[in-house]
């Protein structure tokens, strides 16, 4: 038996150094969702499908979906790295300290963590993209829009990730709207649609009518529709343009998205391990890069409100604008940023309190 | 913190929705917990009810009809662990096990063409004036019909279990299955179909949440609801009342601590949704110990298996 296993094992590494050795390159991917949720795994997906399209039979393209945080991505990204992954994409905050405990053992196999800040090993990278850039958009859309004067923000884990995008969701909002009221709520799971879809359901009761999500699903923007038009919302992580028109033809809750496109950055970093010019980065794209997005906005936005979102996009787009620009302070009222200074990406990175006007407390 | 932006009508009539998938497939297992089976695929018959009740409210355009395939496919699904573990006499943890993971990775098969479409939902029942009146009217009279079938249900498992032969006959089988034999009662028929029926619950449940609750399909949409079910049926020392309680509980607390946290609430929030599994954990603790009203309630032959020669 044992010597069985010995032999599999060998034959396994084996098989790893030949195909290492030769072409094509192996490009693996490990999802924490279903491709099929529509959002955060659907559009990490296309960044794969897009290496492959882009080198064609010079690659192959791997993945394995909906992989638990924990000990079983640890197990499946030991598994891609013995079975000859060359660069392994783990898509997850909760894959670092698995990624970077496989990544010990195979010096030679490239990895590549999202949304993460741990580099232990000369062969990881992290990556991730400046979401807060997208939530700035909507939120000023929402405070613009909103008629009861409360938008809502359906929250995943309190990470500085989603703290910093429910900042610039609010302050965007405010900016256009001083008396605009920020409801949170916090799921604490990044896929539920059930949980998603009752958080949803609990703003709109609340009369929030303005709800952007930083969960997976396209179950609130479902939920949102059930009020008939009362109430809008935006595309998260991918477009979900299904909901921007309702069955009958009429304004559907979906008004414009925030989509994370990860192309650029997989087919960038694809073909500098082919051609030999890849080196360990810390890599925070955002509009500029095209790798945060604004979808497509319907008619329910008002022309003048387009307009100015459009006006934000391009500074954005451009580098003339930071969302995160002075004077801004934190709820206790202290300035964290003097007039006209924009915040540097370490603390931004860390950032663990609400700005000044959102009465709610982050949970430990 | 304004907790007065919560309507207390909207929240019952949330959690009762909230709560209806739960609510039939923990009443659908419980009846099997009762015949001695333990099966723990609900989460696999649930999504594959989901899966199978969006395809056919999609492309048929009545969401009833979706309704009736999803408890068909269910039961179905249902029948094979009841052939492995009751003809075949397997292991019915492995099997339910197994039979989770079968129904979540067929769901996903089937229900790939079928993502981001959306399907005809089920409208509320039309209750006139009812509907208007302060509190009951949403609470009572503002609801689809599968949230009074489920009710109905309730009261139909509890009324057969409690008081009809059938119902004294599929307890002899939970709790003696040698005796019930013994009896010249059919044991393995009578599992079979107590399996059949919890499958069904397992599929309306899975349906509603594809078909009104959200409604769309999403690979693995039903997220854990089934092993909340089973927790439920714990909670609720196998009781078909306790089981109404237990489901309107678990989804009430999940509505409450997100209208809580709507209104500004954070603090005890992630106690409140901790609550229902300590709850769970305690009563398991009370039922063991053999103290409190609960305890014995577990069905004597739960998860043996029957052998006729033995």
């Amino acid at each position: 038996m044992i010597r069985n296993l010995l032999l599999a094992s060998a034959a396994t590494l084996g098989l790893a150094t030949a195909a290492a050795a030769q072409d094509p390159t192996e490009a693996c991917f490990v999802y924490v969702g279903p491709i099929g949720d529509g959002g955060w795994t659907y559009q990490h997906h296309q960044g794969a499908l897009a290496v492959k399209e882009t080198y064609g039979d010079k690659v192959n393209v791997r993945w394995q979906e909906s992989v638990p945080e924990g000990a079983d991505s640890e197990r499946v990204i030991t598994q891609m790295a013995l079975s000859g992954c060359d660069i392994i994409f783990t898509t997850s905050f909760g894959y670092m300290d698995p990624t970077n405990a496989v990544a010990a053992k195979f010096p030679k196999v490239k990895f590549e963590h999202a949304t993460g800040y741990k580099r232990e090993h000369s062969n990881v990278s992290s990556y991730n993209s400046r979401f807060y850039e997208g939530r700035a958009v909507v939120g000023h859309i929402a405070g613009r829009m909103t008629k009861t004067n409360k938008i809502g923000y359906i929250a995943s884990f309190p990470i500085p990730e989603v703290i910093m995008g429910i900042n610039s969701y609010y302050n965007h909002a405010k900016a256009v709207n001083p008396d605009v009221e920020l409801v949170v709520t916090w799921v604490y799971t990044w896929f539920d649609p059930a949980k998603e879809a009752d958080a949803a359901r609990a703003m709109l009761d609340q009369g929030v009518d303005m709800i952007t999500a930083h969960t997976d699903s396209t179950a609130p923007l479902a939920e949102i529709a059930k009020e008939g038009g009362s109430a809008f919302g935006f595309g998260q992580a991918s477009d979900m343009s299904a909901f921007a028109t309702n069955d009958d033809g009429s304004m559907g809750p979906r008004i414009t998205s925030i989509i994370d496109d990860w192309s650029p950055y997989y087919v960038k970093r694809v073909g500098q391990l082919m051609d030999g010019t890849y080196e360990q980065i810390d890599s925070w794209g955002g509009m500029p890069e095209g790798e945060v997005v604004i979808g497509p906005m319907t008619d329910a936005i008002p022309a003048d409100v387009q307009a100015e979102a459009q006006g934000m996009i391009e500074a954005i787009t451009a580098g003339e604008y930071h969302p995160f620009t002075g004077p801004m302070f934190n709820q206790a009222g202290e300035q964290f940023l003097a007039d006209g200074e924009t915040i540097e990406d370490g603390p931004l990175l860390g950032m663990n309190f609400y700005v000044q006007g959102i009465t709610a407390e982050i949970p430990n | 913190m304004d907790l007065s932006a919560i309507d207390p009508a909207l929240l019952v009539a949330a959690l009762m929705v909230s709560a209806t998938p739960i609510l039939l497939a923990a009443l659908g297992e419980m009846v099997v917990e009762r015949a001695g089976v333990l099966n723990l695929g609900v989460e696999g018959m649930m999504i594959i009810g989901a899966v199978t009740g969006f395809i056919v409210g999609f492309n048929t355009e009545v969401p009833a009809l979706g309704f009736v395939a999803a408890a068909f496919a269910s039961a179905l699904l249902a029948l094979a662990f009841g052939l492995l573990t009751q003809v075949l006499l397997s292991n019915q943890v492995a099997t339910g096990l197994g039979l989770t993971l079968v129904g979540l990775g067929l769901s996903a098969l089937l229900g790939k063409p079928y993502e981001g479409m959306k399907a005809p939902t089920l409208s509320q029942i039309d209750f006139g004036p009812l509907s208007d009146l302060p509190f009951l009217g949403p609470v009572l009279f503002g609801h689809d019909p599968v949230v009074y079938l489920s009710l109905l249900l309730v009261l139909v498992v509890w009324y057969v279990i409690k008081h009809t032969r059938v119902g004294l006959i599929l307890r002899a089988v939970g709790e003696n299955h040698d005796a019930a034999h013994a009896l010249g009662y059919k044991v393995v028929r009578i599992r079979l179909a107590a399996i059949a029926f919890g499958g069904s619950l397992a599929g309306l449940g899975g349906a509603y949440l594809s078909l009104v609750r959200l409604p769309q399909w999403t690979e693995g949409m039903t997220a854990g609801a089934g092993w909340i079910a089973l927790a439920i049926v714990v909670f609720a020392s196998w009781r078909a009342g306790r089981v109404l309680i237990g489901a309107y509980l678990f989804g009430g607390l999940t509505v409450l601590q997100l209208n809580l946290q709507a209104a500004g609430v954070t603090i005890g929030v992630q106690y409140l949704s901790m609550a229902p599994y300590l709850i769970t954990i305690l009563v398991l603790v009370l039922i063991t110990s053999g103290k409190g009203r609960g305890s014995h309630a577990a069905p004597a032959s739960l998860g043996r298996a029957f052998q006729q020669s033995r």
